[in-house]
């Protein structure tokens, strides 16, 4: 019991970052029709930049929240500038073109963000400074760190924000009928193409957070990681219904403790065969579930119009 | 008197197709001007270039004493010219409510903005018994009515409709226009384009004739009505 509960609190923490990058490619999928697979890697910028800010910083003796703030906000400008630069200059120009077109485009984005990542911070594995003190409390026999419970408290936070901003704001209704007719948003006086900026830049804004927690979680941060992140948490999206909002939440979660708690048992259930390294399986298991047996997710709607 | 909305030489393509040539035009201020003709005359895509959805090939559109070709669609709505797009065009997954604000997005958060909502809900009582449905679950008389009430939250100068009738049973249509007919004595100018020429020429001043893109006829509405080549082409 004290593993299943361990696994759930760990899932959670986990599943609260896939949830806010899910988010990202929930968007813009929602607002045109896109599957922005360099969204990864907008989190590995996040991620790294904020890691080398606040190396930099508590170097040179910066009080250690002031040095983490500092490094989450460097983040969240740059990869809010990397959002904008990305829709301006690899999809705009597409967003006329067959679907397979941006596809495209967004892999070899994914490709060459990579590459410039590999040119700036090398290839090699970088550490997350130890500056948050290892505080935990043990409840049970489950224990949660500080770091964990924080992870999750922000997550919450900024989804709540999210959902109030797209459900109760001029810009969020502006963002919703873009989505469902852009041009009939246009009548109405919306400058759709920079709803569709701002879509992208407040996803990257969300990824900047997530790419911080993960480096934070994790304490070690490389180029290579927002691949199987962003694959992860595209995951999640499409689990929850791809293009909506609660769903890329719930999907987030559950992806986080159904990969928990496969790794936590997958030793047992196998007597030992296969390890807890076989994690990932379960992640790409439950996307194949999903797109076989209820492609439009657990909240996603058949997209059907009343003409 | 001169012109709100001056259109001079208007041509609209479609790749190679020319959908409309050299198209002349004009409304007055408080005038209620129809365009009708035959499907794929060229009316919508008349509307769709004086809204700015499609670019205009050639010609001018003076509105107000300014260029429009210079304008984005989602600037010109800000001066009052006004699009009821064919089919409605009404956001289905949003609420009624969400719909009107939507009408009033470009005017950005103004205080009498409740009131005008009560004002709308009085012209359409049935939108306000459902307005924090989504609005595609609303018939399609009732999705008319929506739009049309959004395109009032914009506050327009120039309203104009694009087939408000389409699809609609006869009895809906009546309440349609008999709502247009509030809203034109409300003093909005109208520009409406039509399949139901009788309807939009009892309604109307004046009227333009299309076929293939281009104005054959233009004339005041009542002397179109006796017209015996509008009769036997639009009137039956």
């Amino acid at each position: 019991m004290d593993i299943f509960l361990q696994q759930l609190v760990n899932g959670l923490t986990l599943g609260s970052i896939y949830a806010l990058v899910a988010l990202g490619y929930t968007m813009v999928y929602g607002i045109m029709e896109l599957i922005n697979f360099a969204h990864g890697e907008v989190v590995m910028v996040g991620a790294l930049v904020a890691l080398t800010v606040i190396q930099a910083l508590s170097g040179q003796g910066w009080p250690v929240p002031l040095a983490v703030l500092a490094g989450v906000l460097a983040a969240m400008v740059v990869c809010m500038v990397l959002g904008l630069v990305i829709e301006r200059v690899a999809y705009r120009p597409l967003r006329r073109a067959p679907k397979l077109a941006p596809l495209i485009t967004a892999i070899g984005l994914s490709i060459v963000l990579q590459q410039l990542a590999a040119l700036i911070w090398g290839r090699g594995y970088l550490s997350f400074p130890a500056v948050l003190p290892p505080v935990s409390v043990a409840w049970g026999g489950v224990i949660i760190t500080a770091i964990q419970g924080v992870i999750v408290a922000l997550a919450g936070l900024i989804m709540a924000g999210l959902l109030v901003l797209v459900q109760k704001t001029a810009l969020g209704r502006a963002m919703r009928a873009t989505a469902q007719n852009p041009a009939v948003a246009q009548l109405m006086g919306v400058n759709t193409d920079r709803v569709i900026a701002l879509t992208f830049v407040l996803g990257s804004a969300l990824a900047a957070v997530a790419g911080v927690m993960v480096v934070a979680y994790y304490n070690v941060g490389n180029y290579t990681m927002g691949f199987m992140l962003g694959l992860k948490a595209f995951t999640a999206a499409v689990l929850g219904g791809i293009g909506n909002l609660p769903g890329a939440m719930l999907g987030g979660l559950l992806l986080g403790v159904v990969e928990s708690l496969g790794a936590g048992y997958i030793g047992d259930l196998t007597g030992g065969f296969f390890g807890s390294n076989y994690k990932d399986v379960f992640a790409f298991m439950v996307l194949i579930g999903v797109l076989v047996f209820h492609p439009n997710g657990l909240l996603g709607s058949r997209a059907q119009e009343k003409v | 008197m001169t012109a709100l909305l001056q259109v001079e030489g208007l041509g609209v393509h479609y790749g190679g197709i020319e959908a409309v040539a050299r198209l002349d035009l004009e409304v007055r201020q408080g005038e209620r001007v129809t365009l009708i003709g035959a499907n794929g005359a060229g009316k919508s895509s008349t509307l769709k270039a004086l809204a700015g959805l499609v670019a205009a090939s050639a010609g001018s559109i003076r509105y107000d004493g300014t260029d429009m070709r210079a304008l984005p669609a989602w600037q010109r709505v800000g001066r009052g010219l006004c699009l009821v797009p064919e089919g409605r065009g009404v956001f289905s997954r949003l609420t009624i409510e969400e719909n009107l604000l939507m009408g009033a997005y470009h005017r950005g958060s103004v205080p009498q903005l409740s009131r005008e909502l009560d004002h709308i809900y009085g012209l359409l009582p049935r939108l306000h018994e459902r307005r924090h449905q989504a609005a595609g679950t609303l018939s399609g008389g009732e999705q008319q009515m929506l739009a049309i009430g959004r395109a009032l939250m914009a506050r327009p100068r120039l309203l104009m409709l694009d087939e408000p009738s389409m699809g609609l049973a006869p009895l809906m249509v009546e309440k349609v226009f008999e709502v247009i007919r509030n809203i034109v004595a409300e003093g909005v100018t109208l520009l409406l384009v039509e399949q139901n020429a009788r309807l939009a020429l009892e309604m109307c001043d004046r009227a333009y004739v299309m076929e293939s893109g281009r104005i054959v006829l233009s004339d005041s509405a009542a002397r179109c009505l006796d017209n015996p080549l509008v009769r036997a082409a639009y009137l039956g």
